[in-house]
């Protein structure tokens, strides 16, 4: 069985910013991470090799920049490593990037191993639709299980699953035949730290570049072409800065008496 | 019972066999390990060999001391009559008495005196182990056997020489009563008609104390005997502050998982520990209660190879892995993820075993081939690789500390000096107090200097620390490239781990700086009167001051902070029990800062119990881990009307009214 992880190069949220003029995202100088949901789901596809034997392919559309992603998780110990990488894919909404993955997805079906599972962080950093994941299942006709963060059981020979969905307020414990797509939330697993024998054989690894002569997808369907979304402006919403209360150095008992009446006031602290 | 050649020969032959096998199974265990060159400057390692292990500098610098350092040189005088005592029992035509008279009659006083010294000594070592033992665990049958040879060694020989005086023709006495008193007082104790049974017994008692001590010796720890003196020869002569590199190549192996894999100088250091506990008994985790020992870690190395050697020498899989939890390997995890580095263990022992070098080196097993650490160190080294800073703050944050005023970049034609403020000087909000102190004297004083601002790195010391190697070896190179392309050749650091690993570590990638610690050098500027004091910091009452491992003991910047504290509040500060090379540290070292202390009391606490012993109301302190720790304590223990300020905001308070 193979287990696909998607995972997705991101700038780091915390230090990017928005140009004020042209109302898009400042990345110059801003260094890439993978996106942090998607790390667990790679986590979760190495645990399941280490349990299960499975194969684990992971696959990253981006720019050719975002090799070094994908070595990043060569070093933690996946077998394959493909970037989907074209100027044809590029400007893709969550539509077309479904599209294109899906096809990843079934061309590894068809000539790697049986793929059993693909596993999706529930959402990007950079774009938060948490629309990718449900997409692939839908054009692959995958089973979908949103929001997992915990895999009860695994029935490779069976193949079913049950897993544990974390909802607002509760849980959910839902089982399904495979194929099946999971998104995972952070509380599925910690994720394990590179080995540096695993780095420096990474470094040296193979990535394979997967460009639409190999996919060979309707121009249509991806890239702008196939985007029936587009992001017409981002821009940081103005914030009022609130009020200073007391002065928590020359009387710190004092300013969390004043905070607490604050919340109390506001009805913010349950009691 | 009179000594004869034909019995003693074959035992002495027998004896020498046993006392050869042993050293060469242990010494040849020694030559397993890897290469190491500690064969530089030789002229230097025989100055520090005389220095410390036949004047036993460090052994002396400790009560007891004075006791081995009376048995040490009885053993190396006595090894002339006992080398006389071997080759006569085999040739008995062979005796010093064929020397001159000028020479065997002093000759006879010396060795007469020092043996009953030597038996006092061995005496009161006894006593001490009984009554007041270095640790618990020293009440070993191993050193009371090996006391109890020494003494009967002793006895005999009185006993020798006394039956010898007690049969002398009476013109001879007048000579022996001088040159032999103790043995002659002996002779006095002998009736006439016993003597040559007291001969014969203590001649062969004597006999078999020195051949069972010849056998046993090499297979105890008392083959310190032989290889203290060369450990000291072997010694690093430069601090051992850093810890070396490694390569990053395919194949290579990384850290230490197998006793062989030490180098061959971290295998004698086994080799050569007296088990004195003197490292125990300095060491911040073993004397909270954390399973860390470093004379047990340095024994247990010892143990693991000698139970491997076998197998090691044919380069077979060992039995017993060198690190493992639950007495499944020698070393438990917990205990080398307890060091702090702060080095107390290596300054105090006597023979330079380096415990530090060898515990970084198990951690760098652990976190690069295993990845396997205590949990709270993965935020700690992905924050690390990802953002250069412990916190993982945006490296966009790192100028904040300065936003109310106005500091220049660093630029190598119009600044002198690089300002490195930190990772804690940049972000911790109680640090970044510091950071404007500091830049406010730096200012007032007219002195030219700059920052790196967002450029600005963090320097790596707690994942060299922390085994992280592969981590620190990039962020190293990133430095050592952005200070050589930017032109820094002299920096201020208010952090001594910046300041060691600035100053140490980066010497190993090629770059030579001239670092300062803010300490050194706010004391300059006002000792050379660049800097004005406007009036005293007298209300910060009255100050003790704690020293930082790394500024301290692990650079010997002892007096430079105590100075700033003299000039700018009018008196020296208070000194706790333990201070300057002797200081306790404040638990945060060594990657310790971002780990949690499970075992135990908290390394801190005891550290500011020691201080409030002083009455202070300031604690004074030379870096921002120390402040933490301090400032963290003074509430645990719910005395924070303390207050606990470094030098810098010290000296401000006198210089910027």
């Amino acid at each position: 069985m193979l287990v696909v992880a998607c995972i997705k190069q991101v700038p780091d949220t915390t230090q990017v910013q928005i140009d004020p003029v042209t109302n898009t995202l400042v990345r110059e100088g801003i260094p890439f991470i993978v996106n942090p949901y998607d790390t667990h789901a790679l986590e979760e596809a190495l645990r399941l090799k280490d349990r299960f034997g499975c194969k684990v392919a992971v696959l990253s559309m981006g720019p050719p920049n975002a090799e070094a992603t994908l070595r990043k998780a060569l070093a933690l110990g996946v077998d394959m490593a493909i970037l989907l990488s074209d100027r044809v894919f590029g400007g893709a909404d969550t539509l077309a990037t479904s599209n294109v993955l899906s096809a990843a997805i079934r061309k590894l079906n068809s000539e790697v191993d049986e793929v059993g599972l693909v596993l999706c962080g529930k959402q990007t950093i950079d774009g938060d639709t948490a629309q990718v994941g449900p997409g692939i299942a839908t054009r692959l006709a995958y089973q979908q299980l949103t929001l997992v963060d915990r895999i009860d059981n695994l029935d490779v020979g069976g193949k079913r699953i049950r897993v544990s969905r974390k909802l607002e307020g509760r849980h959910e414990i839902v089982e399904a035949p495979l194929p099946a797509m999971l998104t995972v939330v952070r509380e599925l697993n910690r994720p394990r730290y590179p080995r540096v024998p695993m780095r420096l054989a990474a470094a040296d690894a193979q990535v394979e570049v997967w460009n639409n002569q190999v996919l060979k997808l309707d121009e249509q369907s991806i890239g702008l072409k196939g985007s029936p979304t587009w992001v017409s402006k981002i821009f940081s919403p103005e914030r009022v800065k609130g009020e200073i209360l007391g002065d928590g150095y020359a009387d710190p008992e004092g300013t969390a008496a004043l905070l607490i009446d604050k919340l109390l006031a506001k009805d913010m602290l349950p009691l | 019972m009179t000594p004869n050649p034909t019995i003693f020969t074959p035992l002495l032959i027998i004896s020498l066999g046993i006392f050869a096998w042993g050293c060469w199974r242990r010494l040849s265990l020694v030559a397993l390990g890897q290469a190491e060159n500690r064969f530089d400057n030789i002229g230097a390692r025989i100055g520090e060999m005389l220095k410390y292990a036949f004047g036993q500098k460090r052994v002396l610098a400790k009560p007891f001391g004075l006791n081995h350092f009376v048995i040490f040189w009885s053993f190396i005088i006595l090894l002339v009559s006992n080398t006389e005592f071997l080759l006569h029992g085999v040739f008995p035509s062979i005796s010093l008495a064929h020397l001159p008279d000028g020479i065997y009659f002093p000759l006879l006083l010396v060795i007469d005196i020092v043996s009953l010294l030597a038996l006092v000594a061995v005496v009161i070592a006894m006593v001490r182990r009984i009554i007041a033992p270095p640790y618990p665990e020293a009440r070993t049958i191993e050193a009371f056997f090996i006391l109890a040879l020494i003494a009967t060694l002793m006895m005999a020989n009185f006993g020798i020489n006394g039956a010898r005086i007690s049969h002398m023709p009476v013109i001879y006495l007048a000579v022996a009563h001088t040159y032999m008193p103790v043995s002659s007082f002996v002779a006095g104790l002998i009736a006439p008609s016993a003597g040559a049974l007291v001969f014969g017994v203590s001649w062969w008692a004597h006999a078999a104390a020195l051949l069972l001590f010849m056998c046993y010796l090499p297979h105890s720890k008392h083959m310190h005997i032989l290889t203290a003196i060369p450990n000291c020869f072997f010694r690093r002569l430069e601090k051992p502050n850093t810890q070396p590199r490694e390569e990053f190549v395919s194949g290579n192996t990384f850290g230490v998982a197998q006793a062989d894999r030490f180098t061959w100088k971290d295998l004698l250091d086994s080799m050569a520990c007296t088990e004195c506990g003197r490292c125990q008994k300095v060491c911040p985790a073993n004397i909270t209660g954390k399973p860390l020992n470093p004379r047990a870690v340095v024994h247990d190395i010892k143990v693991n190879l000698l139970e491997n050697g076998a197998l090691l020498k044919q380069g077979a899989t060992p039995v017993t892995p060198l690190i493992g939890d639950g007495g499944e390997g020698s070393v438990a995890e917990e205990v080398i993820w307890g060091c702090t580095t702060c080095g107390a263990c290596m300054e105090a022992c006597p023979v330079f075993i380096e415990q530090m070098p060898k515990i970084v080196k198990m951690r760098r097993h652990l976190v690069e081939n295993e990845a396997r650490f205590p949990e709270e160190l993965l935020n700690l080294f992905e924050n690390m690789e990802g953002r250069s800073n412990p916190w993982g703050i945006a490296p966009s944050e790192r100028t904040k500390w300065c936003a109310q005023m106005e500091v220049k970049p660093f630029d190598k034609n119009t600044t002198e000096y690089l300002l490195y403020v930190g990772c804690a000087g940049s972000f911790d909000s109680r640090s970044k107090h510091v950071s404007v102190a500091l830049a406010q004297l730096l200012d007032k004083a007219g002195v030219s200097w700059g920052i790196l601002g967002k450029d600005e790195k963090c320097c790596g010391d707690s994942l060299r620390r922390l085994g992280n190697e592969y981590v620190f070896d990039r962020m190293a190179k990133e430095n050592v490239r952005i200070f050589t392309e930017r032109g820094v050749k002299k920096v201020i650091t208010q952090c001594p781990h910046c300041f060691s690993t600035l100053k140490n570590d980066y010497k190993q990638y090629g770059l030579e700086l001239e670092v300062i610690h803010h300490s050194e050098f706010l004391r300059n500027l006002v000792q050379d009167g660049r800097l004005k004091l406007e009036g005293t910091s007298a209300e910060l009452g009255a100050t003790v001051f704690h020293d930082s491992c790394y500024l301290g003991r692990h650079n010997d910047v002892y007096d430079a902070p105590r100075e700033v504290i003299e000039l700018a509040t009018g008196t020296a500060p208070a000194e706790m029990e333990r201070n300057r090379n002797n200081a306790f540290c404040c638990g945060a070292g060594g990657g310790r800062m971002w780990m949690e202390e499970h075992t135990g009391e908290r390394i801190n606490l005891t550290r500011v119990r020691e201080a409030l012993e002083e009455k202070p109301d300031t604690i004074c302190v030379s870096c921002p881990y120390c402040l933490t720790m301090f400032e963290d304590g003074l509430k645990d223990v719910k005395a924070d009307s303390v207050k606990v300020r470094d030098v810098a905001e010290v000296l401000a308070e006198a210089a910027l009214r």
